[in-house]
């Protein structure tokens, strides 16, 4: 690992130990983050205004990004997109990995029917595939910001559940569980102060492959023309308006790409380097 | 004297921790093995005995070096020889034969393809010769049915036969030294006889050499020629058994030989006076696993029509093999398993079936303490955490008075108050088993079921916790059941024991009795605890009938 020797010995006062990766990918995030956050006070132009007379214009000393298909701020929409692509899919993945988890604990806990039923609820949910499933619920109730979050939410429930289940049957099976439960504990503490801590590193891998998922599906819905609507777009809504510009090379179409494939890559590098405890503290 | 075929000279080992210090975990061993010797290298855990032995491999676990001096091999050095070149040797020259066979064999390949894998790598012989070299071995290690064994999967046998086998694997590649690492800690003491013989008859037809790494001086006794006494990687005493026995020169052997003796319970007079009231009354119980046909039966009743009685302040222990109900009796008493028949009596109130049907306070009143400290603690919370819920669910404890009872707690265990932020991974395994025995504490309950408590700790750490039970029950007045296969661990603490076999009570003896128990397995159980006498495996003679009926090895 590349560990720079200031943060190691930064590191370890902290009784952590983070590494050059991790620390690049959560700097990466971060800056999304705040692009995100603080995007209408960034950005050159308006994200509707169409300031360039030519198409998939080059990168300029005004245009930083080139321009789109219609002559828009490409550099402006990006900025704009983050806040629709991070906004939308973290609330997404945070439904779906609360609530998967959440269940997947208590049916490993309870056992029983209330296993049964969900186990075979949440299968025959998982059976419909993703994004027919966003077509349908879209057709139903159009495309607005809090369906298109419910949908993504509900389509990846069912693998968090499992996953959290897998694990929590591990944890179930210890003796620290039966003594706790032996000590009168009701659901609630078993699932969250006892099975909780033991699956936390694993539930957090999964949910930052969870969040890639679901930029990637919010992108393909987008790209369907079933996501984020005009003037508005994310990442991948970007991408399709401009796909027209592949052939010329136009930044318009590569820049969003990149886009999505910076944050995914940080999000799953991080979570790969997450800092560790370090057990060894003896030492100074 | 012939030259010797191990020689170790000045080896050292270090290891690095996760924030990249350096430790010497082996700090200057030399020793010598002669051809056909057996030497034990023996100390507690963390002692560097393992990692000795695997050095004869020229192999050092996973973060872990061999940074100086040499390990000469029948004239080679392990040490400065290439990967692949160790890989020539090793099955060959040198094998092992390791702790847990169960663990070892891989499940999902018969016994024989295991067994001879390691004469098909070197390609030492045709699978036919290897096939019948096999045989002829579990003929050798007293193996059942030796023909046919090999055909069978690991499940398929018992743990004894097992590790009788794993013996078998690391002999078929004809070594001259074999390294034997605790081979027999985790078996009942009767297959534990049966292992041991077939040990001892092997090593000494074929002229074998071995290291036998254990933490057991009787075990030890019986095979090994010379010992070697271990402590933070530095050897304390070497000499031949008998002098090592006998006239032990280190404090730290004198210890080791100490805590094998153990002093049996001396119980004040006053407890007579006291009138007897019983704590525990245990009728005709029936607990089994297993769904239930329509007659209601369990499918597997492991322990059948138990009936036993505890009087307060007092202490029964439990023993039997692996197998025989024991800890079922006492999860059943805990509440963990719901009871078929019968009924459990607790200060003359009737307890529920199961946990679920108690009251908070039934169930605080009777604790259980698990073998496993490593399981029975959750990984992911600290010390303090672990004592503090038992007080803050039961007493309704918190902030400051919280915090004091958790150092009272901590002190009661002599356990330092600095671990209490710590996580059980940070602890040795003498102080996660005090944690796990300070949580019991923590529900201040009158009956404690300690289950095997003992058995996972080494000899001189367990003697320090057995002490430490006592004394607690002096200051608190609390009763124990005590649940273990090891005699000795009962003999120390115990009022009256139980022996079980199969389910059932065989027979019940008090200590005074106890040099004299009259039910033929209860005569055998005893008989197979190894002593100290390196004699003893030697003249010790069992019926086979009797073991043959008792015993499933």
């Amino acid at each position: 690992m590349t560990n720079s020797t200031l943060s190691d010995r930064r590191g370890i006062r902290l009784g952590y130990r983070a590494n050059l990766v991790g620390l690049s990918a959560l700097g990466v995030i971060f800056l999304w983050v705040v692009v995100a956050l603080f995007a209408p006070h960034m950005i050159p132009h308006s994200v509707g205004e169409i300031v360039d007379t030519d198409y998939f214009g080059p990168m300029s000393r005004d245009l930083w990004f080139g321009s789109d298909y219609l002559g828009r701020d490409i550099f402006s929409r990006i900025l704009m997109g983050a806040r629709y692509t991070l906004g939308i899919s973290l609330a997404a993945v945070s439904i779906a990995c609360f609530a998967g988890v959440a269940l997947g604990m208590t049916a490993a806990v309870a056992g029983g029917w209330l296993d049964t039923l969900l186990s075979r609820f949440l299968d025959a949910l998982n059976s419909i595939p993703s994004k027919l499933f966003g077509l349908v619920v879209v057709a139903a109730v159009g495309s607005s910001i809090p369906a298109l979050i419910g949908t993504l939410a509900v389509i990846y429930i069912p693998g968090a559940y499992r996953f959290a289940r897998a694990l929590s049957v591990n944890v179930n099976t210890m003796d620290f569980m039966v003594v706790a439960r032996i000590r009168g504990e009701r659901l609630p503490y078993l699932i969250a102060s006892e099975i909780l801590p033991n699956i936390l590193g694993p539930v957090l891998a999964d949910l930052g492959l969870r969040f890639v998922f679901i930029v990637l599906l919010l992108s393909g819905l987008s790209f369907l023309g079933l996501g984020v609507q005009p003037p508005y777009a994310d990442w991948g809504a970007l991408v399709r308006e401009n796909i027209g510009g592949l052939p010329f090379g136009a930044p318009a179409v590569i820049l969003p790409s990149l886009a999505i494939a910076s944050l995914t890559i940080s999000v799953n590098l991080l979570i790969d380097n997450l800092p560790t405890r370090i057990r060894d503290r003896s030492v100074e | 004297m012939t030259r010797n075929l191990v020689e170790i000279r000045n080896l050292k080992v270090e290891a690095t921790t996760d924030s990249g210090r350096q430790i010497e975990i082996i700090k200057d061993v030399s020793l010598d093995i002669a051809e056909g010797e057996i030497v034990a290298l023996i100390g507690e855990s963390g002692s560097g005995k393992t990692t000795i032995a695997m050095t004869l491999l020229g192999y050092a676990r996973q973060g872990c070096r061999i940074t100086g001096g040499e390990v000469r091999v029948d004239g080679i050095d392990m040490v400065s020889l290439s990967e692949s070149e160790r890989s020539h040797l090793r099955g060959t020259t040198v094998a092992y034969v390791p702790q847990s066979a169960a663990a070892a064999f891989n499940p999902a390949i018969t016994i024989m393809d295991q067994v001879i894998e390691v004469a098909r790598i070197h390609g030492l012989m045709t699978a036919g010769e290897a096939r019948a070299k096999a045989i002829s071995l579990f003929r050798g290690l007293s193996l059942p049915e030796p023909e046919t064994i090999g055909s069978r999967y690991p499940h398929q046998v018992s743990g004894g036969q097992l590790q009788r086998l794993a013996a078998a694997m690391a002999l078929i590649g004809q070594p001259k030294i074999i390294i034997f690492d605790e081979p027999t800690t985790a078996l009942d003491v009767t297959t534990q006889v049966e292992v041991l013989r077939a040990f001892k008859a092997v090593t000494t037809q074929h002229q074998i050499a071995g290291v036998y790494v254990s933490h057991d001086l009787a075990v030890v006794a019986q095979i090994a020629d010379g010992i070697v006494v271990l402590r933070n990687g530095e050897i304390q005493e070497a000499g031949s058994t008998s002098k090592i026995l006998e006239d032990a020169r280190h404090p730290y052997t004198r210890e080791l030989l100490a805590a094998f003796r153990p002093k049996a319970q001396e119980r004040p007079p006053e407890s007579e006076e006291a009138t007897k009231q019983a704590l525990l009354l245990v009728n005709e119980l029936t607990v089994g696993y297993g769904s239930r046909a329509g007659s209601g039966e369990p499918l597997v009743s492991a322990v059948k029509s138990m009936s036993l009685r505890l009087d307060r302040g007092r202490n029964l222990g439990i023993i039997g093999e692996s197998g025989c109900g024991k800890s079922t009796l006492a999860r059943a008493i805990a509440g963990i398993l719901p009871t078929h028949a019968g009924d459990i009596m607790f200060n003359g109130l009737e307890l529920g079936r199961a946990g679920r049907s108690r009251t908070r306070d039934e169930l605080r009143q009777i604790q259980i303490v698990f073998q496993h400290a490593d399981t029975a603690l959750n990984p992911a919370k600290s010390v303090e955490d672990i004592l503090g819920r038992p007080l803050t669910f039961y007493h309704g404890m918190k902030g400051k008075a919280r915090d004091a009872r958790i150092g009272e707690l901590l002190d009661l265990v002599r356990l330092p108050k600095s671990i209490r932020h710590r996580r059980p991974g940070e602890l040795s395994g003498g102080q996660k088993q005090r944690v796990n025995f300070a949580r019991a504490l923590a529900a201040e309950p009158t009956l404690i079921l300690c289950d095997e408590i003992t058995s996972a700790l080494d000899t001189v750490v367990a003697a320090a916790v057995i002490q430490l039970l006592k004394d607690l029950q002096r200051e608190l007045g609390l009763s124990y059941i005590f649940i273990s296969h090891d005699l000795s661990v009962v003999q120390a603490i115990c009022d009256e024991i139980i022996v079980m076999h199969r389910g059932q009570k065989v027979e019940e003896i008090a200590p005074a009795r106890l040099k004299a128990p009259e039910h033929p397995y209860s005569r055998l159980l005893f008989s197979s605890v190894p002593k100290l006498d390196p004699a003893w495996l030697d003249t010790l003679h069992q019926d086979a009938e009797q073991v043959r009926t008792y015993c499933h090895n």
